[in-house]
């Protein structure tokens, strides 16, 4: 039974190389109990979207500068 | 104004020129490590922008154009600095001993989650992508990560080098590239949580 911290690792390293079939299923069991990993597989997802769009057309220009503006919501 | 002559006045415009070009260094610096390589890179890529800008429909084109170029730049540059330095002397020896154990205990002793870092839910996240203040706090999440993860994180996610090329100019094994992009997504994701996620983006 994999532990939440080698489930994260499992899900970085998914994200490198392709998993054995053997930690696939482990990581699916391990998935199926617990939300915590579950979310964190989703973050890493939108983390990797993040870092390929920051140099991108997503970058907006740096706001004009009022320093009272704060934030936009 | 059609889009093209749009791309070419903003290339024109000081200050959209000056905004882009600290964002650009500030990128460059993050990854070379090097005030002047990066001023290097930085004005490669603008010259050649300058060059072609009346081709480019829109800023947004324009910008991602821009990027893609520095990305080569940077890329060329740390593949030339691989062959010119020994890996070794990029890396301060202490740099690797602190990433582990600065690393806060986010789990217990049997790797379970401890209870106040379980990963919380981000709602709806790309919509934080439009946001400028988002991307303020993601650059500022990046340059707290100790400067090898970054380094690393950033050659792999950013210049997109391979595994291969990352390993030979940061000098570490493909276990030891996985443990440290292991370490620098755990705790890019625990800043991004904790800056924007977890409500901090509500209130000023």
């Amino acid at each position: 039974m994999l532990s939440c911290r080698e489930v994260t690792r499992l899900v970085s390293d998914a994200q490198e190389r392709p998993l054995g079939l053997q930690e696939r299923l482990s990581l699916r069991m391990h998935m199926t109990m617990c939300s915590a990993c579950r979310k964190f597989e989703d973050q890493l997802t939108t983390i990797r979207a993040a870092m390929r769009t920051f140099a991108g057309s997503n970058v907006p220009p740096d706001p004009p500068t009022d320093p009272h503006s704060g934030r936009d919501q | 104004m059609t889009d093209a002559k749009e791309a070419g006045l903003s290339l024109a415009d000081p200050t959209f020129l000056e905004d882009l070009r600290k964002q650009m260094l500030r990128f460059a610096t993050l990854q070379l490590n090097d005030p002047s390589l990066a001023e290097d890179a930085v004005q490669d890529a603008l010259i050649g922008a300058l060059k072609n800008a009346r081709s480019f429909r829109g800023t947004a084109a324009l910008k991602t154009w821009v990027f893609a170029i520095l990305k080569n730049k940077i890329a060329d540059t740390l593949r030339q600095r691989q062959r010119l330095v020994y890996a070794g002397s990029l890396l301060a020896a202490d740099d690797d001993d602190d990433e582990g154990a600065n690393l806060p205990s986010l789990f217990d002793t049997r790797g379970a989650w401890r209870e106040d870092e379980r990963p919380q839910s981000w709602g709806d996240p790309e919509s934080a992508f439009g946001k400028a203040e988002f991307w303020k706090v993601f650059n500022a999440c990046l340059e707290g990560l100790p400067p090898r993860q970054a380094r690393v994180l950033m050659m792999r996610e950013f210049v997109e080098l391979e595994a291969e090329e990352i390993c030979a100019t940061v000098g570490m094994t493909v276990t030891n590239l996985h443990v440290t992009l292991h370490r620098a997504r755990l705790r890019l994701r625990e800043c991004l949580e904790n800056r924007w996620f977890a409500g901090g983006a509500q209130s000023c």
